[in-house]
């Protein structure tokens, strides 16, 4: 008897769960059944690099620090395997159940992220809707005119996205070719200026600027890459991609537009 | 004679390496396409490559090394002490956080002569606050404490401002401002740096004759119609002018004013008047060579260039260091 009860009490789905990262508290504000999750962190209330913004602002904002996660008393940690360290095994040794999501890199691997959520809040069904409801929105954007215009991906201290980052999956799905693959990058690297003027892409696609100024923003406004923005140009929104939901599918969708007008006009 | 010898060898130098800070990149073009696209603009892509990308990098190396150079051997020849430089007392890194403060106030973005305006201001307070601390004389150990209080206060006022930007990269760019570096810098940095540094230029040059009077002493310097409190003005201005400048655009690189006029001082005769445009020139090499060599060091990760003129210039300053004391300065 007594151990049927302690088994549907481990079944039993977590009734306080707190949020340590920006991809985690997404997907927890997705499928989270309500005042289930109790917290989010500041990022995800941040609308330069978060999409839900809005719905966080109905949550606590934590800083991810040990202590005050600690004073919310939860039973379920979600965080990521990029969470710090010390963070995770801090709560841990406080007791503390501390679920680390993978790393989504490709597309493919944003719906096993989704279910993996799913299962740890308890919420399958849930997530099964979502899955279904994302594999629909991936399959509608099928790419369409099959020319691949090259295209460069340029963040802050030119900085970019190669082979085997989910940028540059979708930047291809979207019917581009990205040059970074040309220049030999593989994962994220850095292009110099030089050779993404050598290169020349006919698609310049840019990060969106934060406010205050910096250096590492400063190569997007250098002469050079002015005068290779007046070809054509794009901009993305960090929040929108910057973890593995389905709202990358507005990227995906944002750039086959791009795709479509460049294809579409010659 | 030997002056106007030495003078021709440093220029060589400083064109011989202005040559191969434009032939070197990443864009991995052949000399001559470099130049012809250069010169003639031949090549669309190529031509944007030298003009707006290597052109700029290889002008500031240049400018801002001669600034520095120039700099530390006016400071030294005006204190009599071959520890004054600007980097180590503080200039550079006051005129970094002028820098900042403008950059992330939005002023610089507001009127884009704010931000070199912002670096003089930085630093004509603390050349100024330095040479009240170090007196007349400019005694070592004065100069080197009133140095290190300054660079820590500047030092921790940048991070400050920095850390508490709104923008999620501008904490990262803590070493750049200390450090200073001229990756990625364009024409629009030349032409906002070289107004003040001219005149900076300008002003230190006039100090050849009053900086040779003051080896004789100060009161030789005065009975000579040197005028001490102009001589200490026209450094103060000049000074802030060139290393305000440069800081605005590369941030704070160090050390050059202290290495240029030390190796370059035997071969003048110790004379300050030639040390100044030997020093401009050495600067100038030294900065060009620092540049290119963290272009072949690590091309792909933006190496600082303060990191390299630390290596060559720490060990000197410890050497320095060690002579002032046992001459009992």
């Amino acid at each position: 008897m007594a151990l049927i009860c302690a088994t549907a009490a481990a079944a039993e789905p977590p009734r306080r769960v707190v949020s340590l990262n920006l991809c985690t508290d997404q997907l927890a504000m997705m499928l989270a059944a309500p005042g289930q999750l109790i917290s989010v962190t500041h990022l995800a209330a941040d609308p330069m690099i978060s999409v839900m913004a809005d719905q966080a602002a109905g949550f606590h904002i934590n800083h991810a620090r040990a202590e005050e996660i600690h004073a919310l008393s939860p039973d379920l940690v979600l965080a990521v395997s990029w969470t710090p360290r010390h963070t995770v095994s801090m709560l841990r040794r406080l007791g503390i159940e501390v679920r680390e999501m993978p790393l989504a890199e490709r597309l493919e691997e944003i719906p096993a992220n989704i279910a993996q959520i799913g299962e740890w809040l308890g919420r399958e069904d849930e997530a099964e809707a979502l899955i279904a409801e994302f594999e629909a929105g991936l399959a509608a954007l099928a790419p369409g005119n099959p020319a691949r215009p090259r295209a460069v991906l340029h963040y802050s201290s030119n900085y970019t996205s190669g082979p085997g980052t989910m940028a540059h999956q979708i930047l291809t799905r979207a019917g581009f070719a990205n040059i970074a693959e040309e220049a030999g990058i593989a994962g994220g690297g850095t292009l110099p200026m030089e050779q993404i003027v050598m290169l020349a892409p006919e698609l310049l696609i840019q990060g969106q600027r934060y406010p205050g100024a910096s250096r590492a923003e400063a190569v997007m406004d250098h002469p050079a890459m002015a005068a290779l923005r007046e070809g054509r140009s794009g901009t993305i929104s960090d929040a929108e991609w910057v973890c593995g939901t389905p709202h990358v599918l507005r990227t995906l969708a944002r750039l086959a537009g791009l795709h479509e007008q460049i294809t579409g006009s010659e | 004679m030997r002056l106007a010898i030495l003078l021709a060898l440093l220029s060589t130098l400083v064109a011989v390496l202005f040559g191969a800070s434009l032939l070197i990149g990443p864009a991995g073009l052949a000399p001559a396409q470099a130049l012809a696209a250069l010169i003639r603009g031949e090549g669309t892509a190529e031509t944007l490559v030298m003009r707006e990308i290597r052109l700029p990098r290889a002008l500031l190396a240049a400018m801002i090394g001669a600034s520095l150079g120039l700099a530390g051997a006016a400071m030294q020849g005006y204190l009599r002490n071959p520890l004054a430089e600007p980097g180590l007392i503080g200039v550079s890194g006051s005129a970094a956080l002028g820098a900042v403060i403008a950059l992330q106030t939005g002023a610089a973005a507001a009127f884009a002569l704010a931000l070199p305006l912002a670096a003089l201001t930085g630093a004509v307070a603390a050349v100024a606050l330095i040479l009240m601390l170090a007196g007349r004389q400019g005694r070592s150990i004065t100069l080197i404490l009133a140095g290190i209080a300054v660079s820590a206060m500047a030092g921790a006022l940048t991070s400050l401002v920095l850390n508490l930007s709104p923008n999620p990269f501008a904490a990262a760019e803590i070493m750049f401002w200390m450090m200073g570096s001229l990756a990625d810098r364009s024409m629009s940095h030349v032409w906002l740096a070289l107004p003040l540094m001219a005149l900076g230029w300008a002003l230190l040059a006039t100090l050849g004759r009053g900086l040779d009077a003051l080896t004789l002493g100060e009161d030789a310097a005065e009975s000579l119609g040197h005028s001490l409190a102009r001589l200490r003005l026209t450094l103060v201005a000049g000074t802030a002018c060139v290393v305000g400048a440069g800081t605005a655009v590369a941030g704070a690189i160090g050390f050059v004013g202290l290495v240029v006029p030390h190796i370059l001082r035997p071969a003048v005769g110790a004379r300050p008047s030639h040390l100044l445009a030997a020093s401009a020139l050495g600067g100038a090499a030294m900065v060009l060579a620092a540049d290119i060599a963290v272009r072949l060091i690590l091309p792909e990760r933006d190496l600082k260039l303060g990191v390299l003129t630390a290596l060559v210039g720490a060990p000197l300053f410890l050497h320095l260091i060690y002579r002032t004391r046992r001459e009992g300065l």
